[in-house]
C-alpha cells in the first residue's frame, strides 16, 4: 500500500480553506462596498490593471482562485457525500473538472492581461 | 443525612436475538439517589426489576471503557453520567453505529480488528540498545504522546463519528488515535510505514474534521486532534516519498 | 445460543439533522458554495478586467450595484464569517500542536494568533484597494 493521492488533494484544500478563511471575508466585503456604489480606489481600472499586470499581482490573483477553486470543490464532493450522494467517482471527476476550468479561466485571463 | 432521590424514567432499548426480529423499548422505574451515576440505575434495574437486562461494565471509574452507550443520544460512559446532570427521562440505547447483540450489548469486532491495523507497538529501524541500558525519554518527549496514550478503547467516538456510521470501512477515530500515539513517541521509527495503511483509501482522509469524537472522548483523548495531524503527516510523506532518495 | 446482530444504519440522508453538533457541521460545510460563487465572481470580474477595456470594467462594477447583490453580500460576510472564517480559526490548533518543553501551547494562543493575523491582511488588503488612506 501506498499513500494515496489523496494526500496531494488534501494538502490543496488544507491550503486553499486557509488563504479563503483568511482573505474571503474582506474579498466579500469589497463587493459589498461596490454593490453600495463605492468604488475605492485601488478597485479603479488603472490601480486593478496595473496589480494585475504586475507578476506580484499575477501571482497572488492565481494563486488565491485556483487554491480556494480546489479547496470549494473538494469540500462540494464531501458535501455530496454527506448528503447521501453515493456516486464518489462521479461527483469527484465533476467538481474537480469545474475546478480545474475555473483555473484554465484565471490562468488565461491573468495571462491576457 | 439522607441523600434526596428523585423518580427516573428509563426507556431502554431491548433486543433479544432470539425472540426479536427487531428492537423495541422497554420502560423502568427507578427511585435515584441524587449522587447516582445512570450506571447505578441500570444494575438498580437487573438486580431488582428485571434479571434480563443485558449491558457491560466493570470498573464503574471510567477506566475499563465497557460501560459506553448512548443516553438521550449522546454517546456516554454510564459510569461517568450522573442523574444530576440528566432530566427525569432518560433513553438509553446501545452505541450508535455498532450491530446490536442483544440489549445494550454491541458488536465490537470491527473496531478491535482496526485497532491493529494502528500497528500499536514500537516499530525500530535501529537496533534496540543493549540489554543492560534502557531508552531513555525525557518528560518532554512523553509529554508529546502522553494524552493519546488515555484511550479507554470505549468506542464513544465511533458510536459519535458520522463518517464511520455512513461507511464503516473507515478506520475511524480510536485506531487513529492510537497510530499517532506511536508516530509521536521518541523510542518509535515506524511512521512511514503505519502511514503506509492509514494515508491510504478508508484510512484518515475519510475523516471531514466533525470534531464529534473529541467532544464526546471521556477521557480527552482528542482524537481529532490526532487525525489532523496524520493528514499533514501523511501530506508531507508523500512528498518525502517523491523525492530522490525516497520509497520507490 | 443464535446470533443474530441487528444492524440499525444511519439515516444517509438526514443523519445531520439529529443533533446540534451535526447541524453545525454541515452549516460550516455548506460554506464551501460561498467559497465556489465568490470564485466564480472574481474570475467574472478578472474577464471584465482582462478585455482591456475601461468600459467593460465599468459595466462589470455598475453589474454589481443592485439591491440584491447588497443583500447577498451581505449576509454572505456573516454567514462566511461565523461558519467558515471563525470555525477554521478554532479547529486551527488542533492540526498544529506547539510544544513548550513539557507542556503544550494552550489552543486560544494560536486561536488569537491567527485573529491577529487576519485582523493585518484585511487591514492590507483594504489599504491595497484604496479603502483606507
Amino acid at each position: 500500500m501506498t499513500i494515496a493521492r489523496k494526500s496531494v488533494v488534501w494538502g490543496l484544500f488544507a491550503a486553499g480553506g486557509t488563504i479563503s478563511a483568511f482573505l474571503f471575508p474582506v474579498v466579500i466585503a469589497l463587493f459589498l462596498l461596490v454593490a453600495l456604489g463605492y468604488v475605492p480606489r485601488g478597485l479603479e481600472f488603472d490601480s486593478l490593471h496595473a496589480f494585475a499586470s504586475h507578476w506580484v499581482g499575477k501571482s497572488a490573483l492565481f494563486l488565491v482562485i485556483f487554491l480556494s477553486l480546489w479547496h470549494a470543490a473538494h469540500r462540494l464532493r464531501v458535501v455530496f457525500h454527506d448528503f447521501g450522494v453515493r456516486r464518489d467517482k462521479a461527483v469527484a471527476n465533476a467538481v474537480y473538472l469545474v475546478a480545474a476550468l475555473g483555473t484554465f479561466m484565471t490562468a488565461f485571463y491573468l495571462y491576457r492581461i | 443525612m439522607k441523600l434526596k432521590s428523585r423518580q427516573l424514567e428509563l426507556e431502554v432499548l431491548r433486543y433479544d436475538p432470539e425472540k426479536d426480529s427487531e428492537p423495541h423499548f422497554q420502560s423502568y422505574s427507578v427511585s435515584c439517589p441524587e449522587d447516582w451515576a445512570i450506571l447505578d440505575a441500570l444494575n438498580y434495574v437487573k438486580e431488582n426489576l428485571d434479571t434480563t437486562l443485558s449491558y457491560r461494565w466493570s470498573c464503574h471509574m471510567m477506566v475499563c471503557g465497557s460501560c459506553g452507550m448512548m443516553v438521550n443520544g449522546e454517546p456516554s460512559l454510564t459510569c461517568k453520567t450522573f442523574i444530576r446532570d440528566l432530566p427525569d427521562k432518560v433513553r438509553i440505547e446501545p452505541l450508535q453505529n455498532f450491530p446490536i447483540e442483544r440489549d445494550l450489548v454491541v458488536v465490537l469486532d470491527d473496531v478491535m480488528e482496526k485497532l491493529q491495523l494502528a500497528q500499536p507497538w514500537i516499530i525500530r529501524e535501529d537496533d534496540p540498545p543493549p540489554a543492560d541500558e534502557e531508552y531513555t525519554q525525557s518528560r518532554a518527549a512523553l509529554y508529546k504522546f502522553k494524552q493519546y496514550t488515555m484511550c479507554i478503547n470505549c468506542m464513544c467516538c465511533y458510536a459519535a463519528c458520522p463518517q464511520y456510521g455512513l461507511d464503516p470501512k473507515f478506520i475511524g477515530p480510536a485506531a487513529l488515535a492510537l497510530a499517532h500515539r506511536y508516530n509521536l513517541d521518541s523510542r518509535d521509527q515506524g511512521k512511514s510505514q503505519r502511514l503506509d495503511i492509514l494515508a491510504d483509501h478508508d484510512g484518515v482522509w475519510d475523516c471531514s474534521f466533525v470534531g464529534a469524537c473529541s467532544e464526546v472522548c471521556p477521557k480527552s483523548v482528542d482524537p481529532a486532534a490526532a487525525i489532523q495531524q496524520m493528514k499533514v503527516d501523511g501530506a508531507i510523506e508523500w512528498w518525502k516519498q517523491k523525492l530522490p532518495g525516497g520509497k520507490p | 445460543m443464535s446470533r443474530q446482530p441487528y444492524v440499525r444504519p444511519l439515516p444517509k440522508t438526514s443523519w445531520y439533522l439529529a443533533n446540534a453538533r451535526y447541524r453545525r457541521y454541515m452549516l460550516r460545510e455548506v460554506t464551501c458554495l460561498l467559497v465556489g460563487v465568490y470564485c466564480a465572481l472574481l474570475i467574472w470580474a478578472l474577464a471584465a478586467l482582462s478585455s482591456g477595456s475601461p468600459e467593460r470594467w465599468a459595466a462589470f462594477l455598475a453589474a454589481q450595484q443592485n439591491t440584491a447583490m447588497i443583500v447577498f453580500h451581505a449576509a454572505a460576510l456573516v454567514y462566511y464569517l461565523v461558519y467558515m472564517t471563525f470555525d477554521w480559526f478554532k479547529l486551527a490548533p488542533k492540526a498544529m500542536p506547539v510544544q513548550l518543553g513539557e507542556n503544550k501551547l494552550p489552543g486560544h494562543f494560536i486561536i488569537i494568533g491567527h485573529y491577529l493575523a487576519w485582523v493585518i491582511v484585511t487591514l492590507f488588503v483594504l489599504w491595497l484597494a484604496g479603502v483606507l488612506t
